[in-house]
């Protein structure tokens, strides 16, 4: 076999090893460097220029772009909507989701039907389901307001209120997201080893203590995740507040950040603010990245 | 009720929890149920107080309605066509860069594996909009290509991949170097074979990504023509004004395939949720 030397350590490498790495990995580099490299140059490139969608004008303008976002009530608004969204959204999904994996933890009858219609929702296109929503919130002809009529609540406006539309988003979203939590939580108790139930059992702890006590402190490492990787989904929403409210809703009530983007970028076309805003919104993101690597390391093993 | 043989059989199978679970699961497919039965409704029936929930007759009117409005078949076509190629594109992609990287000796391998895992911290916010020029700047907007190329993104799934590579043991690999076979031999009649699973798993995961891929085609198609399955449902709403009806037939048809093949591989399903979820 042909060895070639390589100076730094002094070890070898076979010389067919290398050129079959070399091909190996050029389409994986060509799209590391294509969808990866090239676009976050550009994107900090661009977001200190006035770079148009309909006009060649590119000129560099320092942090002009910045400026404007930070002082546009629109990128606020939709800032304060998107935590609003995450807050309600992670507190009914994670909280809902949890339930239903503790039941379905027991041995229910029909478990697997159970697994399947509450994780139905998540498999299915968002721009689908979202159209049979938009008619449940239709204030004239929708069932909702129809059930609410016929059991005498009040009727709501749903996504055409300011007051409404976000949360009539949410419970979409909530709706379309439960079973995926449910199946990481579910994952999560059943990595439980039953000996640690059994000897809880033994010591003489009731049912909610065991759970209280031993399970829930075991699942906090898929709990965290769930939190984490919930709140990082929620700031990048998107697909669900563009096909429901594609102008942004009443009083832009339903305008995520994400969607401010889109719309500075490809409605108005300017792509440098578009451009220096999705940076803000990367920063955003990477530091409930970095938190949860920190809560991950600290949380419980199973060992 | 302690002793008594009901209270054992409620307790035996909790028919308690299971009593919980039903409306819960109700709710959950209810949608569904609602969007199959008004496919099938009537403008009168859509219309009529109070609600009707059964449609007057079973007719197939509201289906011919959606292929008269819209170029349905063709946004099937787009997104299928989409779908596999870059589903294709991205596990080849992923399995080769996964061997080279668990199964190859070469210099650099770790920083490339960390410059791989680098680019997951960007989301597809941050690099649409230069995506977008780079595409438009050589004339890619409005075509397939256009639509695949931008989203071939394979590092999630090649991590996903080299767990499973780097448990095939190197005897295996060793002892078929021995009888004379290269490494395109090693990778595609031992390692690939061997990881079938893992690869299925991936490829479903990135089937079903690309197939509710929503932003990306949104921005880089113009025509009417180029529109894949979501991007033809969200103009759809435009497009009907307010006829549920014909929306639920669209909707229908868009559903209940992917819902079918979830039925049928539940298992794969859930798998490749909590693979991709709970390694990374």
């Amino acid at each position: 076999m042909y060895y070639r030397k390589f100076s730094k350590n002094g070890k070898r490498y076979e010389t067919a090893q290398l050129r079959t790495a070399a091909v190996m990995l050029t389409p994986l580099m060509l799209t590391l460097i294509f969808l990866f490299v090239i676009p976050v140059i550009l994107v900090i490139l661009m977001s200190f220029t006035n770079w148009s969608l309909t006009t060649p004008v590119r000129t560099f303008v320092g942090l002009k772009n910045y400026n404007f976002v930070f002082n546009d009530s629109r990128f606020w608004k939709s800032l304060g909507n998107t935590l609003l969204y995450s807050a309600i959204k992670l507190t009914l999904d994670t909280s809902l989701a949890l339930l239903v994996a503790v039941a379905l933890d027991r041995h229910v009858p029909g478990q697997r039907f159970f697994r399947i219609a509450y994780f139905a929702p998540v498999v299915v296109p968002i721009a689908a389901s979202s159209l049979i929503w938009i008619w449940f919130y239709d204030p004239r002809i929708g069932p909702l307001n129809q059930i609410l009529a016929a059991i005498g609540l009040p009727q709501s406006q749903w996504l055409y209120s300011d007051k409404t539309a976000l949360l009539s988003i949410i419970l979409f979203s909530v709706w379309k997201g439960l079973g995926y939590n449910v199946i990481l939580f579910l994952a999560g108790l059943q990595g439980i080893p039953n000996s640690y139930i059994e000897a809880a059992q033994i010591d003489g702890a009731t049912p909610r203590q065991s759970f209280f006590k031993v399970k829930l402190p075991l699942l906090t490492p898929v709990t965290s995740f769930v939190i984490t990787m919930g709140i990082i989904n929620c700031l990048k929403v998107f697909t669900e507040v563009n096909v429901m409210t594609p102008q942004g809703g009443p009083l832009n009530s339903t305008l995520l950040i994400v969607a401010y983007i889109y719309d500075q970028s490809f409605t108005r076309g300017k792509m440098g603010r578009g451009a220096a805003t999705s940076l803000i919104l990367f920063f955003i993101i990477l530091a409930f990245t970095l938190l949860e690597r920190r809560v991950g390391r600290k949380t419980v093993s199973y060992d | 009720m302690k002793n008594s043989a009901f209270g054992h059989f409620w307790r035996r199978y909790h028919i308690g929890t299971f009593l919980l679970l039903i409306p819960g699961a109700a709710l959950m497919i209810f949608p569904f149920f609602w969007m199959a039965l008004s496919a099938f409704k009537t403008s009168a029936d859509v219309y009529q107080y109070p609600p009707k929930w059964l449609p007057s007759s079973f007719k197939w009117d509201n289906f011919a309605a959606v292929f008269s409005t819209i170029p349905f078949l063709r946004f099937y076509l787009n997104s299928i066509i989409t779908s596999v190629v870059q589903t294709f594109l991205i596990i080849m992609i992923s399995i080769m860069g996964g061997f080279a990287l668990t199964k190859l000796d070469f210099p650099g391998r770790s920083k490339i594996y960390t410059f791989m895992e680098s680019s997951m911290y960007v989301p597809e916010v941050v690099t649409m909009i230069p995506l977008f020029l780079l595409v438009s700047s050589v004339g890619l907007v409005d075509s397939y290509a256009g639509i695949i190329l931008p989203q071939l993104s394979s590092a999630f799934t090649t991590i996903l991949l080299m767990s499973f590579f780097s448990s095939i043991p190197n005897d295996l690999l060793d002892a078929a170097k021995i009888d004379g076979c290269g490494y395109y031999a090693i990778l595609f009649k031992i390692v690939v074979p061997n990881s079938r699973t893992a690869i299925s798993t991936a490829a479903l995961f990135s089937f079903l990504g690309a197939w509710r891929s929503y932003m990306w085609p949104l921005i880089v198609t113009n025509s009417v023509q180029l529109r894949t399955l979501p991007i033809g449902l969200k103009y759809l709403v435009q497009e009907t004004s307010s006829e549920y009806q014909v929306m639920m037939a669209a909707s229908l048809m868009a559903i209940v395939p992917i819902l079918i093949v979830y039925i049928l591989a539940e298992k794969e399903f859930v798998q490749s949720i909590t693979l991709t979820g709970l390694k990374s």
